[in-house]
């Protein structure tokens, strides 16, 4: 089974010392190189800071573009892993491993599988 | 406290622990499987999660165990909200309906189905795992798992009794005992279900009034049962690990004896306070103080817990204690039959009220 493990945290990563970016930097390079190593990944990345993103809206045909993201919520989206694993345990298991669940939280997402469910 | 623990853990008879209560234990859980497995059938075809057991190898000696213990840690899997973990092993585990657990629980029904539902829809689709969890994960998944099993036997001791969930919880806790033989708590709930089990003939008439311990035919007890409550008490004492399911099989242990020694009782339900707080084992207290320095030191008690406004069983122990200080007791009486669960417990209550008018 396919998770999403979503990262969130305060987000500001800019704020943080260059010796605080860098100690980051490199548990998060340690825990995907544990992770590839397993062969349960599919996919990460880290996102840019939230000062780069851009919301986009179609209402009434109308696009609508706007500066920042979303939503104003304490805990932005920071980055991602997409794993491929058995169970929910090995997922959560994977989720406590990483660097921003020790200060932030990582939101465990199953993926769909059964798409034909969803357009039934 | 933990003299009062072992002097009252050494009063109890010894016959010794048997010669392999492990192989005693697996060889019930051997003798019922034949039983389980029909079950299980039935079980399966009402569920959408026990299909996913039919995927499990069909060799007995490998599903011993048993899958209704890894059905049962699926549904006390941490990532369930802890009130559909219970919901759910009710209905799953315990094969107990909508209506009756709703009621355990004091929820509205449609309130306590869609629980049902978005539980059994996160099972499968979040891919939680039916096993039991590894080495790793099981100590911080047993708690709930026995707080669980606990609640399917409490559904069963009624009124009105339904041995078949009884019977359930006290096999799924001898199950446990079995994976689990170094875990105290788990030979502490073992015994507990025991020795409340073993008075299951003698605490409801067979009219199917309740009838109050003091008041209970002993030749009615069971005693084999009690004898076997005792012996897996024995094996929780040695592992030296006090918790609150060992201390109340110890209460439970103490009620059987020829004179109740209710200065001990209270001592255990003082401990019990201290280790697992709640308003209801508060109120439990209150009454063994009461038995034992009286009517007023429980009263006095009582009128400290906070939170059982709407327990018929709060009201009913204020009108007794009360009413033997000859103070009135009515309006708590009313309040207890108005709140109580089944027609049972009213009728014993309103026995209880007759005997007060009928007092000078």
């Amino acid at each position: 089974m396919q998770y999403m493990l979503l990262i969130y945290g305060s987000g500001d990563w800019q704020e943080l010392s260059p010796e605080q970016q860098k100690e980051i930097g490199a548990a998060y390079f340690a825990f995907s190189e544990e992770l590839q190593a397993s062969g349960k990944m599919v996919a990460g990345d880290a996102l840019q800071d939230t000062s780069t993103a851009t919301s986009v809206r179609v209402r009434d045909g109308e696009t609508l573009t706007t500066d920042g993201p979303f939503a104003e919520t304490k805990e932005v989206l920071g980055g991602y892993y997409l794993i491929d694993v058995e169970t929910l345990d090995e997922a959560l298991e994977w989720a406590a491993k990483i660097p921003g669940a020790a200060y932030g939280t990582i939101e465990v997402r199953p993926i769909v599988t059964d798409y034909e469910a969803l357009t039934a | 406290m933990q003299d009062a623990f072992v002097r009252a853990a050494e009063r109890w008879p010894r016959d010794g622990v048997p010669r392999n209560p492990g192989a005693w234990i697996v060889a019930t859980a051997r003798n019922r499987a034949i039983d389980r497995i029909r079950r299980e059938q039935t079980l399966a075809r009402k569920t959408e999660l026990l299909a996913r057991a039919e995927g499990l190898p069909d060799d007995e000696e490998t599903t011993i165990p048993d899958e209704r213990l890894e059905l049962i840690f699926a549904c006390c899997h941490p990532a369930l909200a802890a009130e559909a973990q219970v919901a759910l092993t009710l209905s799953l585990v315990g094969g107990l309906t909508t209506p009756e657990i709703a009621r355990a629980f004091l929820v509205p029904e449609p309130t306590l189905a869609q629980r049902l539902v978005r539980a059994k829809r996160k099972i499968r689709e979040a891919g939680i795992p039916l096993r039991v969890p590894p080495e790793h994960l099981l100590p911080e998944r047993l708690q709930v798992v026995l707080a669980t099993i606990y609640l399917v036997f409490n559904a069963g001791y009624g009124p009105p009794v339904r041995r078949d969930l009884c019977g359930e919880a006290i096999r799924l806790a001898a199950v446990l005992a079995t994976l689990m033989p170094d875990e105290a708590e788990v030979h502490g709930l073992h015994a507990l279900l025991l020795l409340q089990d073993a008075r299951r003939d003698a605490r409801v008439s067979r009219a199917g009034e309740l009838v109050l311990l003091a008041d209970q035919d002993r030749a009615l007890w069971d005693v084999d049962e009690i004898e076997q409550g005792r012996r897996a008490l024995d094996r929780a004492l040695v592992l030296r690990l006090p918790g609150p399911h060992q201390l109340q099989a110890a209460i439970a242990s103490l009620h059987f004896e020829e004179e109740t020694d209710w200065q001990e009782i209270a001592l255990l339900y003082g401990r019990l306070v201290e280790l697992a707080p709640s308003p209801v084992v508060e109120l439990n207290r209150a009454v063994a103080v009461s038995m034992a320095d009286g009517p007023a030191a429980g009263l006095e008690l009582i009128s400290a817990i906070t939170g059982l406004e709407d327990y018929y069983l709060f009201h009913s122990t204020r009108a007794d204690l009360l009413r033997q200080l000859g103070q009135p007791s009515a309006t708590e009486y009313a309040r207890a039959i108005a709140l109580a669960p089944s027609e049972v417990e009213r009728a014993f209550l309103r026995r209880r009220q007759d005997l007060l008018a009928s007092e000078p």
